[in-house]
């Protein structure tokens, strides 16, 4: 059976919990005692993205984290629902940034954000030139990919062997820094589910104070995250 | 047309450090004020509230404390033949908005700056020449002593509370301190910090090299503390989030918690906030100030605000824009090398080693903005430039400020940026690091200036500032330096590896990384009016009723973090305008 596109493929699943089984007890735990647990991923709807685009943020998180080997993947982490809801907000219309011209996207990139376009712009943009790249080069969009040739499809848009034009340059750039803010940003932002980023690496998250840890030298921390809004895990 | 408020004897714009020291000490002397913040109101609670602020990515990330470029930013290019882009979206350095500026959101470290430094070209000119001397270089002496600013050093740091180790009281060498610092007339207010693990193995590998560790001054209280105004701060908690943050706990220095709360119960100060100055007004003979014109979000209109006496404290980038807009002071023109308004902006030169150690943990996430363990064997002080070939110095520093892991994830050179290697090189890595920091002076040059605009303009229609800067050879010898000294002391370690980033040759001013919020210069302080847009008392020069607070009067920057001697000198200006300014005012040079 063929996946759908833009859901993470059953394979990816299957492999996340077979290979995961701490981490799905953590996600257990976070929802019993988080009483509003969030639908799964693939009933969620998007605010902000269109089917094509959510289709792509789920298949490129999934490779950019995968869910295979050790700790959450993004898919597990719901890092395209963190994703959505930044570009919905004001991260998603550079509401706090200089947007007036003259612009010259083509500067160096050493002379930082040049774009006319917003990142939601750059996503709605880039998805569609990315995609047509993938179909041309690869014969199928990007969200229907094996994994292998997703991997190197994103290494293709990381070195932009496509020449995408100035205006989109940064779309990797974004791309990547976004699915890495919703794998570790507190939860409340929607990614991150369960703290388990956090308690992936051992960042003890919003617990804020440590004053009979400063001396301990060499000594692991032993108390896991809470979150903003008193999470546990 | 422009609305007339009622006159006040003084008005200071900006309400950050040194809008509120002055604020403070002009109260003090009975007189009438107003500060005008452009940003909005903010007090520890419910702003920076727990468990809210430690937020990274609300603060550290999107930035929330932070200016916001659509409504206030400047453009930015690398040399006089560049067209200058706009800083669209922060990078580089990050302005603060809102009551306490800067002095809200920094990590608090602070520092007096070395002997050298106050008389770096007499300096330079007694030992090696002034043939050492770089022709583009504009050198200059800071126009006041360290004997007279001590006193204004100890002030400011009494009242921001600093945690800290003597090493140098009245002459006399007091172990466990800096042995390289000038002579303090008493110690810090509170005693040192503890250290965290990289902090300690820092000190030790200093040591066995023969330089000469002690603990980082900072703005973070190691206990319960009262300061002259009667503020109180909290023992610090060390829980990572200084920097970008304002402090949930009453722990770090800021001017929420050194001096607003009891500045705001005088009935002769006033501040009012969301009132952006577009321009200081002059009077028709044009020697003084008449006021400021503001623009008032609320009502939605200019104000105009008479005063005899007008503070600029706004950050040091605003501080000139406003005096370049305003006609004060000749702007500065490169071809030329005459003007003052917008000569010598400068930075800081940095730099580092990351070492990586598999077996042992640091937990990074436990620390403060200025933990650690510092040296200055490699100061100002300490260096024969003629020998080693730049003019400057660095202090290094290891003491971990956050493991906030968007931000701070550290991974051996290799690691792929994403995919399963980078999964699997955050569950390594994460909390088996540490870093040694090179912070290091920046000198001015001809070619590091600032003016307006000729193409962008901000919301107000007013031309945007316009930055040309670029990193210089001199500066990058300096860093060199530090990291071919730092390598041996970094490799007697043993880490499983590690990795360095100093600016080589050839390095260009890149605004995308966050580097330091230490811009200096433009308004420089001095003994000439054809070299310095300012006096010794922080007085304009050709507008006797102005005076400038801030890391713009800093001729070149020192090889420290600037508050320290932002504090200093609010306070011996205050102190001029006390004693010498308000009985008869006049140019005081």
């Amino acid at each position: 059976m063929r996946d759908v596109p833009g859901l993470p493929s059953r394979r990816s699943f299957l492999k996340a919990s077979a290979a995961s089984a701490a981490v799905v007890g953590v996600v257990m735990q976070a929802k019993a005692e988080t009483p509003s647990a969030p639908p799964p991923i693939e009933e969620y709807q998007p605010v902000c993205l269109k089917p094509t685009e959510w289709a792509f943020v789920m298949a490129a998180t999934a490779r950019l984290i995968p869910s295979e080997g050790e700790g959450p993947g993004a898919i597990e982490a719901r890092v395209p629902v963190f994703i959505d809801k930044e570009l919905a907000g004001g991260f998603g219309e550079a509401a706090d940034w200089y947007m007036e011209g003259p612009h010259d996207a083509a500067a160096h990139p050493f002379r930082g954000w040049q774009s006319p376009l917003t990142p939601l712009q750059i996503y709605q943009q880039g998805i569609p030139v990315f995609d047509a790249w993938c179909q041309q080069t690869h014969g199928k969009i990007f969200a229907e990919l094996d994994a292998a040739t997703q991997d190197k499809a994103l290494t293709s848009l990381q070195k932009d062997e496509m020449k995408i034009k100035p205006e989109l340059r940064d779309f990797f750039t974004i791309l990547l820094q976004n699915t890495k803010e919703g794998y570790f940003a507190d939860p409340m932002y929607g990614g991150n589910h369960g703290m388990q980023a956090w308690k992936y690496i051992g960042f003890p998250g919003a617990r804020g104070s440590y004053k009979e840890w400063v001396l301990k030298h060499n000594v692991a921390y032993p108390l896991g995250p809470v979150s903003i809004s008193g999470e546990r895990a | 047309m422009a609305r007339t408020a009622k006159k006040k004897d003084v008005v200071i714009v900006g309400l950050g450090w040194t809008g509120s020291i002055l604020g403070m000490e002009l109260a003090n002397e009975g007189l009438e004020i107003v500060a005008l913040e452009r940003g909005h109101d903010q007090n520890t609670v419910p702003d920076f509230q727990y468990p809210n602020m430690i937020d990274e990515l609300k603060y550290g990330v999107r930035l929330g404390m932070m200016q916001k470029p659509r409504n206030s930013t400047l453009t930015i290019r690398r040399n006089v033949d560049e067209a200058a882009l706009p800083y669209r979206s922060l990078g580089s350095f990050l302005p603060g908005i809102g009551v306490g500026g800067a002095g809200t959101h920094w990590n608090g470290l602070n520092w007096r700056p070395q002997l050298s430094e106050y008389r770096l070209r007499s300096h330079v000119e007694e030992r090696w020449g002034a043939g050492i001397i770089p022709e583009d270089m504009n050198l200059q002496d800071y126009p006041v002593s360290y004997e007279e600013l001590e006193p204004f050093f100890d002030r400011f740091e009494h009242v921001a509370g600093i945690s800290g180790k003597a090493g140098n009281l009245n002459g006399k060498k007091i172990e466990g301190g800096n042995p390289f610092e000038a002579p303090r007339s008493r110690e810090y207010p509170m005693p040192p910090m503890p250290v965290t693990w990289d902090g300690a193995k820092f000190a030790e590998a200093a040591k066995a090299a023969g330089c000469h560790p002690f603990p980082s001054p900072g703005g973070i209280a190691s206990q319960a503390y009262v300061n002259e105004y009667g503020m109180q701060m909290g023992p610090c908690n060390h829980c990572g989030f200084c920097e970008r943050y304002g402090c949930y706990n009453y722990s770090k220095s800021s001017p929420q918690t050194a001096i607003l709360d009891a500045l705001k119960r005088k009935p002769n100060f006033e501040y009012r906030t969301h009132a952006e100055v577009l321009k200081i007004e002059m009077a028709p003979d044009g020697k003084t100030a008449t006021g400021v014109t503001y623009f008032d979000e609320k009502a939605g209109e200019e104000v105009f605000q008479p005063a005899d006496l007008v503070i600029l404290a706004a950050y040091q980038l605003h501080n000139v824009h406003l005096m370049l807009l305003s006609g004060i002071g000749q702007p500065f023109d490169p071809a030329t090398n005459e003007g003052v308004t917008g000569r010598s902006y400068a930075y800081q030169m940095n730099g580092g080693y990351t070492m990586f150690f598999k077996d042992e943990v640091f937990n990074p996430f436990i620390g403060t903005g200025a933990n650690g363990m510092s040296i200055d064997d490699f100061g100002m002080d300490n260096i024969d430039f003629g020998r080693e070939g730049f003019i400057g110095g660095a202090y290094w520093r290891a003491g971990q400020s956050n493991g906030q892991p968007i931000r701070s994830m550290a991974l051996p050179a290799g690691t792929p940026t994403w995919g399963a290697g980078w999964k699997k090189g955050i569950g390594e890595w994460y909390g088996h690091s540490m870093s040694i920091g090179s912070h290091g002076s920046h000198m001015s040059y001809r070619g590091n200036y600032l003016d307006l605009d000729p193409t962008y303009k901000d919301r107000h229609g007013r031309p945007l500032m316009r930055m040309t800067f670029n990193w210089q050879p001199n500066d990058i010898r300096m860093t060199q330096f530090m990291k071919s000294k730092m390598e041996p002391i970094a490799k007697s370690m043993n880490p499983t590896s590690m990795q360095e980033g100093f600016k080589k040759d050839g390095a260009m001013y890149d605004v995308r990384p966050y580097q330091t919020t230490h811009n200096v210069g433009g308004t420089v302080m001095g003994d000439n009016p054809k070299t310095s847009a300012i006096n010794r008392y922080l007085q304009a020069w050709d507008k006797h009723n102005i005076f400038v607070m801030g890391a713009g009067a800093f001729p070149q920057n020192t090889q420290y973090n600037p508050t320290g001697m932002v504090g200093g000198l609010a306070y011996w200006a205050a102190h001029a305008i006390r004693t010498q300014y308000l009985s008869n005012p006049r140019p005081l040079v």
